[in-house]
C-alpha cells in the first residue's frame, strides 16, 4: 500500500489538473442524464433520496411531488437493501442524500445502531401501517415463501407440500432450490423464517436434514427462479423454489384464469422496508416531506405495479391478479428485529458451516 | 528581479538538461544520450498525468477503504491479520483463485493461439466478423453469462452431459469464454505484423513448420503472449459474477469474499485483510510476468498487416489443422453460448417465436421494472463509454508511451517497469473495493454538486479499469519499434517531438485503433463499479439487464435477453469499425 499511496506524494497540481479534465470530460457526456447537474444536494430546493437497485416509481408521481413541494429529488440507488445499508453507515459523516427508502428489518437496527437514519414516522400513519412501526417509516411489505410448480405436482401425482417440515420429507427430495443468505436477501429471509420456526438452537439440524433431502442453493434469486425453477417455463428441474408470495401473480395463464405457481404460505417471512431521514441532511424538511410523500395514497397504490411489494396502508386496493393469485401469509414466522441484529452474521456463518461445510 | 531570473534559471535548466538522451524521461534517468532533444516538461506531464489520475480514482479510494478496515475506531488494529490468515477458509479460498485464474490463463492462451493465427495471418471471407464475433463474450455482462452458462451445464442442457454444473471445470469454461479474445486480439495484433520474412528464411534453411513455429515465431509472439495472459490471469483471479453463479456457494474466490464482507456484512476488517492478500497475489503475478517479459523483449521488423497476412490454403496442415481448431473454438466455445442466447431472445413471453422482446426494449419493461427504457439506457451507455475511451486513450496512451522507452540506467528501467505493473492493478482489485473506497474520499462535494450520487464518476471508473487494456494492447507494438528507426530519423535532425510523429505515431495508432474498440467495449460491458455510481435515470445496458433479470415476469426476462443481445451486437460492431478504421491507416508502407 505504501507504494500506492507513495504514488500521490508529489503530483498534487497534476492531480487537480487531471480531476478537472476528467470531470470536464464527465460533463460533457452527461452521466446522469437529467440535464439538471448543477443542483446538488446542498442546494435546499433539492431532495436526494439514496435508495436500492430495486427502486422504480412511475416517473409522473415524483413530478406531482416536486410541483406540489416545489423541490427537485434526484435519486441515487446502489446494490441491494444490505448494500444499501452499508453504504450508509461508511458514509454517516457525509451522507448520500436526504432521505433513504428501501432499509428493510433485517437491516433496520444496524443502520439505527449506527445512527445513519433520523427517528421520524410521520403522525398519521395509514392503518395496517404502524403494526410495522418501530423507529422508521414503514412503507411496504413482502413475503418471501417457497414457491410451488402446480403443473408439475399435478403431473407427478405428488401433493403439494404445505410446511417447512414437509420440505424435508423424503419424498420431496431433490426437489427444493433456495438461495444463499450470504449473496440474497431473499434467502436470508428464508433463513430467518427457519429461525422463526425451529428456534436459534433448531435451525441448523433442519437444514441438515434439508441438506440430506437433496436441497439446491444457487446464488441468486434470478439464478433460482429462472435456472433451477420449473415453474418459470425456462427449463428448470427443481418444482420448488424460493420466491416471493407475489411471484405467482406473474404466471398467471393466458386467459387469466389460474396460475401455474402458488406460494407455500407455511414457509414465510415478511420483510418490511422502510423509508427515512437521512442523520446530517442538509434538507431534513425536504426529506420529511419525501418520507409523507411515500405514504400517500397514490404512491401505495402504485407499489405492488412498480416495486412488486404489498403497500403499507392496508386501505389501499391490491391489483387484481394480486387479489386473486398472490396472497400475503395469516401468520409469517418472526424474529425480535434485535436479534436479527445482534446475531445475523453469526446466524450466516453457521448456516455456511451446515450447507456448505 | 527575483522572479525574473529564477524563470530564466528554470528555462535554462531546462535546456540544460537536453543533453538528456531524447528517448527517456529525464525525471527517471540521469544517463548521457546524444544531444537530441529532450522535452523534460512533457515527459514529466506524460508520467505525471497517468499517475494523477491513478492516484485519485483508484490507489485513494482503495487505500482509504482498507485503512478505514485496520483502524475501525480511531486506534490502529492489525489482529484481523491473524484471524484472517489462520481461517483455513481463507487458504481454501486462495487456493481456488490461484487454481482458477492458472487454469482460465492457460486454456485462453492455447486456445486463443490458431484463434490468433487464423484471424490475423490468414485471410478469408468473413475475416472481420469473425474477429467481431470473437470479442463479443468479453463485454457481455457476468449475470446473462452465468445464466446462459448454468442453461447449458444444467442436467437438462445442451451440454448437461459433461457433468460440469457447479464445478470448476465449468467455471474455467466460462472463463475461457470471456478471456479468449484477449489473447486473440493481443496476439493477433503483433502477429499480423511480424515480417515473414524471418520465418520463411528459416524454412528455406530446412526448418519443419513446428521447428519455425517454435524457434522463430513463437519467441517474437512472447511479448504479446505474456502480455495478454498477465491480463487474463488478472481478470481470472478477480472473475465475480460467473463464480457466484457457475460454482454455487461451494465455489468462492477472494474476489467473491470481499465482496460479501464488504456489501453484506460491512466486516471491513477481514475485507481489508483480503484486500490486502488479493493485492500481494496480484503483485506477485504481475512481477513473474514482467520478469518473463523482460526476458524476451526484442525490437522485431514488423510491417504491414497486409503483406503479413495470406489467403487461407488448403494445402498447408498449419492452416488445416488452424482452420479445424479455430472453427471448433469458435463453434463450441463462443458460437453455442451465444446461439443459446439469441434464439432464446426470440421466445416471446407466451411461448411462441417473434420480434415481441425486441419491441419491448422501447418500453420500462414488464409494471415498469425500469426507471428508463432499454433504447435510452443503449444511448446513455454509448455516451459514457465514448467519455470513457477518451479519458482511457489519454491516459493509456501516455503510459504506454513512456513504459515503452528503454533508459540505460537500471533505476530508470526498473522505475518504468514499476509504473508499467501500477497501471495494472486495477484489474486485479475488486470494484467493491473501489466503490466504497470512492464512497469516502469523494464525500466533499465539488462546485456543489456530490461527486458519489452525481453519476458523474461512472465513465472515470470506466476508464480506470480500459486503461490497463489500453496500454496492454499499444504497449507491445510501440515496444517492438526497433530504436534504430528513431535513431535514423533523429540523426537526419528529427527532434524528438517529430520523431514521435514520423515514428513512432504511425505505427502506434494502428494498435490505437485496436486499443480505441477494446476500451469503448470493457467500458460498454463494465458493471461492477457502473452499478454502485449510476443513477437510475442515468443506467447503462448492462445495469438495466441486471435489473430486469432481476425482476419476475416473463416479460422482463424476456427484455433481459433481447437487451443482451443488442449488447452483444454494439459491442461487435465497435470491434469492427477499430478494425476497419485500422486497416484504412495501415494503407502506404506499413
Amino acid at each position: 500500500m505504501s507504494r500506492l499511496s507513495g504514488a500521490h506524494g508529489g503530483t498534487i497540481p497534476t492531480v487537480a489538473v487531471a480531476l478537472s479534465a476528467a470531470l470536464l470530460l464527465a460533463g460533457c457526456s452527461g452521466g446522469s442524464g437529467s440535464g439538471d447537474d448543477a443542483s446538488g444536494a446542498g442546494d435546499p430546493g433539492t431532495v436526494t433520496l439514496v435508495t436500492h437497485d430495486s427502486w422504480a416509481l412511475d416517473e409522473k408521481l415524483i413530478d406531482q411531488f416536486e410541483q406540489e413541494s416545489g423541490t427537485t429529488v434526484e435519486v441515487s440507488a446502489a446494490g441491494d437493501a444490505g448494500t444499501l445499508v452499508n453504504q450508509l453507515v461508511l458514509t454517516k459523516d457525509a451522507p448520500l442524500g436526504d432521505a433513504v427508502f428501501g432499509i428493510d428489518n433485517t437491516f433496520a437496527s444496524r443502520a439505527l445502531e449506527a445512527g445513519v437514519v433520523e427517528e421520524y414516522t410521520p403522525a398519521d400513519l395509514p392503518e395496517g401501517a404502524e403494526q410495522l412501526g418501530g423507529a422508521l417509516t414503514p412503507v411496504d411489505q413482502g413475503d418471501v415463501c417457497v414457491n410451488a410448480d402446480e403443473a408439475w405436482f399435478e403431473e407427478s401425482g405428488l401433493d403439494v407440500p404445505t410446511t417447512l417440515e414437509d420440505l424435508a420429507d423424503p419424498q420431496y427430495k431433490d426437489l427444493l432450490v433456495v438461495t444463499n443468505p450470504a449473496t440474497s436477501s431473499p434467502g436470508l429471509a428464508f433463513l430467518l423464517a427457519t429461525i422463526g420456526a425451529f428456534g436459534e438452537d433448531g435451525f441448523e439440524d433442519y437444514w441438515a436434514s434439508l441438506v440430506d433431502n437433496g436441497v439446491k442453493v444457487a446464488d441468486s434469486w434470478e439464478d433460482a427462479y429462472y435456472v433451477d425453477f420449473s415453474g418459470a417455463g425456462e427449463g428448470g428441474e427443481r418444482p420448488l423454489a424460493l420466491s416471493y408470495a407475489t411471484s405467482p401473480a406473474f404466471t398467471v395463464s393466458e386467459d387469466g384464469s389460474e396460475s401455474t405457481t402458488s406460494a407455500l404460505l407455511e414457509t414465510c417471512f415478511r420483510q418490511v422496508e422502510y423509508a427515512g431521514v437521512l442523520a446530517g441532511s442538509d434538507n431534513p424538511e425536504g426529506a420529511r416531506a419525501l418520507v409523507d410523500f411515500l405514504l400517500t395514497h397514490d404512491v401505495q397504490a402504485a407499489l405492488p405495479e412498480s416495486m412488486y411489494m404489498y403497500p403499507a396502508d392496508a386501505a389501499v386496493e391490491l391489483p387484481a391478479d394480486w387479489q386473486k393469485f398472490a396472497p400475503q401469509a395469516d401468520a409469517p414466522f418472526e424474529v425480535d428485529p434485535a436479534d436479527v441484529s445482534e446475531h445475523r452474521d453469526e446466524w450466516i456463518e453457521r448456516w455456511t458451516e451446515t450447507v456448505v461445510g | 528581479m527575483d522572479r525574473d531570473s529564477r524563470g530564466l534559471s528554470r528555462r535554462r535548466g531546462a535546456a540544460g538538461s537536453a543533453h538528456h538522451g531524447w528517448s527517456r524521461s529525464p525525471s527517471l534517468t540521469g544517463s548521457r544520450g546524444h544531444g537530441l532533444r529532450p522535452a523534460p516538461l512533457l515527459w514529466g506531464a506524460a508520467v505525471a498525468v497517468p499517475l494523477g489520475f491513478l492516484a485519485v480514482f483508484f490507489a485513494w479510494p482503495v487505500a482509504a477503504l482498507v485503512v478505514r478496515g485496520f483502524v475501525p475506531d480511531g486506534a490502529l488494529d492489525l489482529t484481523g491479520f491473524v484471524e484472517v490468515l489462520t481461517r483455513p477458509r481463507t487458504w481454501r479460498l486462495v487456493g481456488l483463485t490461484l487454481t482458477q485464474a492458472v487454469l482460465g490463463t492457460a486454456f485462453s492462451v492455447l486456445l486463443g493461439l490458431p484463434l490468433a493465427y487464423l484471424l490475423y495471418r490468414r485471410s478469408f471471407a468473413g475475416r472481420s466478423l469473425a474477429r467481431g464475433l470473437v470479442t463479443v463474450p468479453f463485454v457481455l455482462p457476468a449475470v446473462v453469462v452465468g445464466v446462459a452458462f448454468r442453461a447449458l451445464f444444467a442436467p437438462s442442457g445442451a451440454l448437461g452431459f459433461l457433468g460440469l454444473e457447479e464445478s470448476l471445470a465449468g467455471i474455467v469454461v466460462a472463463l475461457v469464454f470471456f478471456n479468449v479474445s484477449v489473447v486473440v486480439r493481443t496476439v493477433g495484433g503483433l502477429w499480423e505484423r511480424l515480417d515473414p520474412r524471418a520465418e520463411e528464411a528459416a524454412a528455406s534453411l530446412g526448418a519443419g513448420p513446428a521447428r519455425v513455429f517454435r524457434t522463430v515465431t513463437l519467441p517474437s509472439l512472447a511479448p504479446a503472449i505474456t502480455s495478454a495472459a498477465s491480463v487474463v490471469f488478472l481478470f481470472c483471479a478477480t472473475a465475480f459474477g460467473v463464480v457466484l453463479v457457475l460454482g454455487g456457494v461451494r465455489y468462492g474466490t477472494i474476489e467473491t469474499e470481499i465482496w460479501t464482507r464488504t456489501t453484506q456484512f460491512l466486516d471491513l476488517r477481514s475485507a481489508s485483510v483480503l484486500s490486502i492478500l488479493q493485492l500481494v497475489v496480484i503483485t506477485a503475478a504481475l512481477a513473474v510476468s514482467a520478469r518473463a517479459r523482460r526476458r524476451r523483449e526484442a525490437a522485431l521488423h514488423l510491417v504491414s498487416a497486409r503483406r503479413s497476412a495470406r489467403p487461407l490454403s488448403w494445402r498447408s496442415p498449419a492452416d488445416v489443422g488452424a482452420a479445424l481448431a479455430g472453427t471448433a473454438i469458435v463453434a463450441g466455445l463462443v458460437a453455442l453460448p451465444l446461439a443459446g442466447l439469441v434464439v432464446r431472445s426470440f421466445r416471446e413471453p407466451d411461448g411462441s417465436w417473434g420480434p415481441g422482446n425486441y419491441l419491448a426494449l422501447g418500453t420500462t419493461g414488464e409494471r415498469n421494472a425500469l426507471v428508463v427504457t432499454v433504447w435510452e439506457a443503449t444511448a446513455t451507455s454509448l455516451r459514457i463509454a465514448l467519455t470513457a475511451t477518451l479519458i482511457a486513450l489519454v491516459v493509456g496512451g501516455l503510459v504506454a508511451l513512456v513504459v515503452s522507452r528503454r533508459p540505460r540506467s537500471v533505476g530508470a528501467r526498473r522505475a518504468i517497469g514499476t509504473l508499467d505493473g501500477l497501471f495494472m492493478l486495477p484489474l486485479g482489485v475488486s470494484a467493491v473495493t473501489v466503490g466504497f473506497g470512492f464512497l469516502i474520499t469523494m464525500d466533499q462535494p465539488v462546485l456543489g454538486l456530490d461527486l458519489r450520487t452525481s453519476g458523474l464518476l461512472v465513465p472515470v471508473a470506466q476508464a480506470v479499469v480500459a486503461v490497463p487494456l489500453v496500454v496492454r494492447t499499444v504497449l507491445p507494438v510501440l515496444r517492438a519499434i526497433d530504436p534504430r528507426l528513431r535513431e535514423v530519423a533523429a540523426v537526419l535532425g528529427s527532434g524528438p517531438g517529430r520523431v514521435l510523429r514520423t515514428v513512432d505515431l504511425p505505427i502506434a495508432l494502428r494498435s490505437v485503433g485496436l486499443a480505441t474498440g477494446f476500451a469503448f467495449a470493457v467500458s460498454l460491458g463494465e458493471f461492477g463499479a457502473t452499478s454502485f455510481l449510476a443513477r437510475p435515470d442515468g443506467a447503462t445496458l448492462p445495469v438495466v439487464i441486471y435489473r430486469l433479470i432481476g425482476r419476475p415476469g416473463a416479460e422482463n426476462y424476456g427484455m433481459a435477453l433481447a437487451a443482451s443481445v443488442v449488447l452483444a451486437a454494439l459491442t461487435a460492431t465497435v470491434m469492427m469499425v477499430a478494425e476497419r478504421l485500422r486497416d484504412d491507416r495501415a494503407g502506404g508502407e506499413f
